[in-house]
């Protein structure tokens, strides 16, 4: 009980922190989030379905932004989510809903090649990852952020100052690159309306009706009765003859006797239901 | 230099907030989620009672005093009826689609600052859970996380329509999104700080000689306004409904949902209006600040009155809203976002880092009015080399100003039918009679 007080009672440590040490708070968090990202990647590769696949991405993204948050760098980890998480995934979330859920990924090798290729080029990336990573574990020095979190603006502060002095040329290539692929992206997707018959806009369509002057409203429509809910029945002009207008061209050219009923059901002969109707037998 | 002007006398709040005992944050965080809840209790029913009078009905008066336990007694309903789960649905997304909803939304309301420095069971704190040096990108990846949640109902639903409503709503909030994060991007200028105590404490001074408080809303007006639009958009309430428009999709994402797992969603949104409107209080609207610096109603626990006062006034708006604009078109809407939005808050980020930056250099007067000259410049050139508008051709049917086909001018109009002659039986008229006599003889 009074463990429970005491840690009730205790103080967090600040926010920023002064010292660059591994505090246990965050040897925690890492033994926790680092297993969880590793099974998102899993469960991305593994996963039959594509949304599901996306779903894994997520997680493994999300604790990676939450790891950035705890080593002292909160600006990059929001960013991460508010990114990553937030725009990229929701794009690929986005494309992947328009494809359908049951499309399956198809097995036919459609580049000739393009194992061989892909098989060297993972071959090829992976001894770099291992590379780079196996250098970072040994020769490369840990250095805490707490300075660059406490002077001079802060963590935003810094990565501001940085990115627009020292890596101006680095950003400035990097948002053209950007630029030039959404624009591309845009070029591609574009479907002009030249070439082809454009599809006539909704004032077009009322200029064109009034300029003819032929028949400004509309066609009129079947004519459902309270006896038949049949689009096959004709609208009635006020005289009672039968409008020409309202005559569906499918079904005036059906064979009568497929639309006997029908015709029975309007005329008012047909099998007329009774209370035992619902039962759905005959007795 | 820079950095000298701008982060002046930052990071206050947070280290008032860094002494707090854990069994103060988790009175906070009760406190906050306890908030919340009974935020989202009574705006259903404060909605639905001032539609109702904007209506002419009197609206949910039966239970409770005046009607106000309506939406507790059909929350307490809602979790017992049945919970259905469709056939084709994807079990597990379906499942955590309301809980992904719903989380997020409660965990952007951490760092909103409700008041400042109060004595809280002994301790001196801010009534704030917490202070990160970047604040604001919190509320906005809980927003884009909270997407998650709607997307993801529509699609493990199984059925059209709600996935018709989740593929307006992923496309609706990256475009709203957007607009939101461009206009508050002003405000950070000015603060020179992400964290919503310092953006709240930079708002603590009066402009024009003590006349008006120093608030955002009033300083940077169309980051306010691109604001509050786009936190509308952001959180799918009308007239920006299209991911649920009952009129075209039935429910849209939630159609298939029932029992909690649709409370959540009705809770969620709810929770993302208080959020929203709270944030706009936060950096446009002075936070927990009266309308006037000094000490009179403007420390402790006055700070708590003028907060809810302030998010209070955005909620009233978001149900006025309901009341009174139809649904946009997609079109529209879409348009409005990517066309009128984001170029104007792109326009206006320029205009206040050169505004900024006139005031950080100490600039002299001549030097601000050739600034000045050059700018009027550019836009005089721009606005001459625009092409003029279309002329229309006058061969078309000449349409009225309201877009409305009208008759030609020339037009003759046929005469009136000739009148039915109705035979009336031929009476002799009384007075007739008296006066002249000569009909009588």
């Amino acid at each position: 009980m009074s463990l429970l007080v005491s840690f009730l009672a205790q103080q967090p440590e600040p926010v920023q922190k002064v010292v660059d040490t591994v505090t246990t708070g965050e040897a925690i968090a890492f033994w926790v989030l680092g297993p969880l990202a590793l099974a998102g990647a899993l469960g991305m590769l593994f996963a039959r379905n594509a949304v599901h696949s996306a779903l894994w991405l997520v997680v493994t993204m999300l604790s990676l932004g939450v790891l950035y948050m705890i080593q002292q760098a909160p600006f990059l980890g929001f960013v991460q989510i508010i990114v990553y998480t937030g725009a990229i995934m929701m794009l690929f979330l986005f494309v992947l809903m328009m494809v359908g859920r049951d499309s399956s990924d198809s097995v036919v090798e459609v580049i000739r090649g393009q194992r061989l290729a892909a098989a060297l080029l993972g071959i090829g990336f992976a001894v770099l990852m291992v590379g780079s990573v196996g250098r970072a574990l040994t020769s490369v020095e840990p250095r805490g952020l707490a300075e660059a979190n406490t002077t001079n603006g802060g963590n935003v502060g810094n990565i501001g100052q940085k990115l627009f002095t020292d890596y101006l040329f680095a950003f400035e290539l990097t948002s053209a690159l950007l630029i030039t692929a959404a624009l591309g992206a845009m070029i591609l997707a574009f479907v002009g309306r030249d070439g082809r018959p454009s599809k006539k806009t909704q004032k077009e369509l009322v200029e064109e009706r009034f300029q003819d002057g032929k028949r400004v409203g509309s066609i009129p429509g079947p004519g459902v009765f309270a006896t038949a809910n049949s689009v096959a029945t004709p609208a009635l002009l006020p005289d009672g003859s039968v409008s020409e207008e309202s005559l569906f061209e499918v079904i005036e050219a059906t064979d009568k006797s497929v639309l006997s009923d029908d015709v029975a059901e309007v005329a008012g002969t047909g099998h007329q239901p009774d209370s035992h109707a619902l039962k759905g037998s005959e007795s | 230099m820079i950095q000298h002007v701008l982060a002046a006398d930052n990071g206050e709040t947070a280290k008032l907030l860094a002494d707090d005992p854990i069994w103060l944050v988790l009175i906070k965080v009760v406190g906050i989620f306890a908030f919340l809840v009974v935020m989202t209790l009574f705006m259903i029913n404060w909605e639905r009672k001032v539609v109702a009078r904007m209506q002419h009905r009197p609206g949910p008066n039966r239970v409770g005093p005046n009607g106000w336990l309506q939406s507790l007694a059909d929350g307490l309903k809602l979790a017992f009826k049945e919970d259905i789960r469709p056939v084709l649905a994807d079990k597990w997304v379906f499942f955590l689609a309301p809980v992904i909803s719903c989380i997020p939304a409660f965990l952007a309301f951490s760092v909103i600052p409700l008041a400042g420095e109060v004595n809280l069971f002994g301790q001196q704190t801010a009534l704030q859970l917490v202070d990160l040096p970047v604040g604001v990108l919190v509320v906005l990846a809980c927003s884009s996380l909270g997407v998650y949640g709607i997307v993801l109902s529509g699609w493990a639903s199984g059925s059209p329509y709600p996935l018709l409503g989740a593929l307006r709503s992923a496309a609706q909030v990256i475009s709203y999104e957007i607009a939101m994060g461009l206009s508050i991007v002003a405000v950070i200028m000015f603060t020179g700080s992400m964290s919503t105590g310092d953006i709240v404490n930079a708002q603590a001074g009066m402009v024009l000689g003590g006349a008006i408080p120093g608030w955002f809303g009033i300083l940077l007006f169309p980051s306010f306004v691109i604001y509050v639009v786009s936190m509308v958009g952001e959180t799918n309430r009308a007239p920006f409904d299209l991911p649920e428009a009952e009129s075209e999709l039935v429910g849209g994402f939630h159609t298939e949902y029932s029992s909690l797992k649709f409370a959540l969603f009705f809770l969620a949104e709810y929770v993302n209006m208080v959020t929203v409107s709270a944030l706009a209080t936060t950096l446009f609207l002075g936070g927990y600040r009266a309308p006037w610096s000094g000490e009179f109603m403007n420390t402790g626990w006055w700070g708590l009155l003028w907060f809810i006062g302030k998010t209070l006034f955005f909620l009233f708006i978001f149900i006025w809203l309901r009341g009174t604009l139809p649904r946009l078109r997609y079109d529209q809407f879409m348009k409005l976002g990517w066309k009128v939005l984001v170029p104007t808050s792109l326009v206006w980020i320029m205009a206040v880092a050169v505004i900024r930056t006139g005031a950080i250099q100490q600039l002299s007067t001549a030097q601000r009015l050739i600034a000045l000259g050059v700018v009027v410049g550019l836009v005089l050139l721009v606005s001459f080399l625009l092409p003029d508008k279309k002329v229309q051709d006058t061969k078309g049917v000449p349409l009225a100003g309201s877009g409305f086909p009208v008759p030609p001018l020339d037009l003759v109009v046929p005469k009136a039918a000739p009148k039915r002659k109705v035979k009336v039986a031929n009476i002799p008229k009384d007075k007739a009679a008296v006066t002249t006599g000569k009909e009588a003889e």
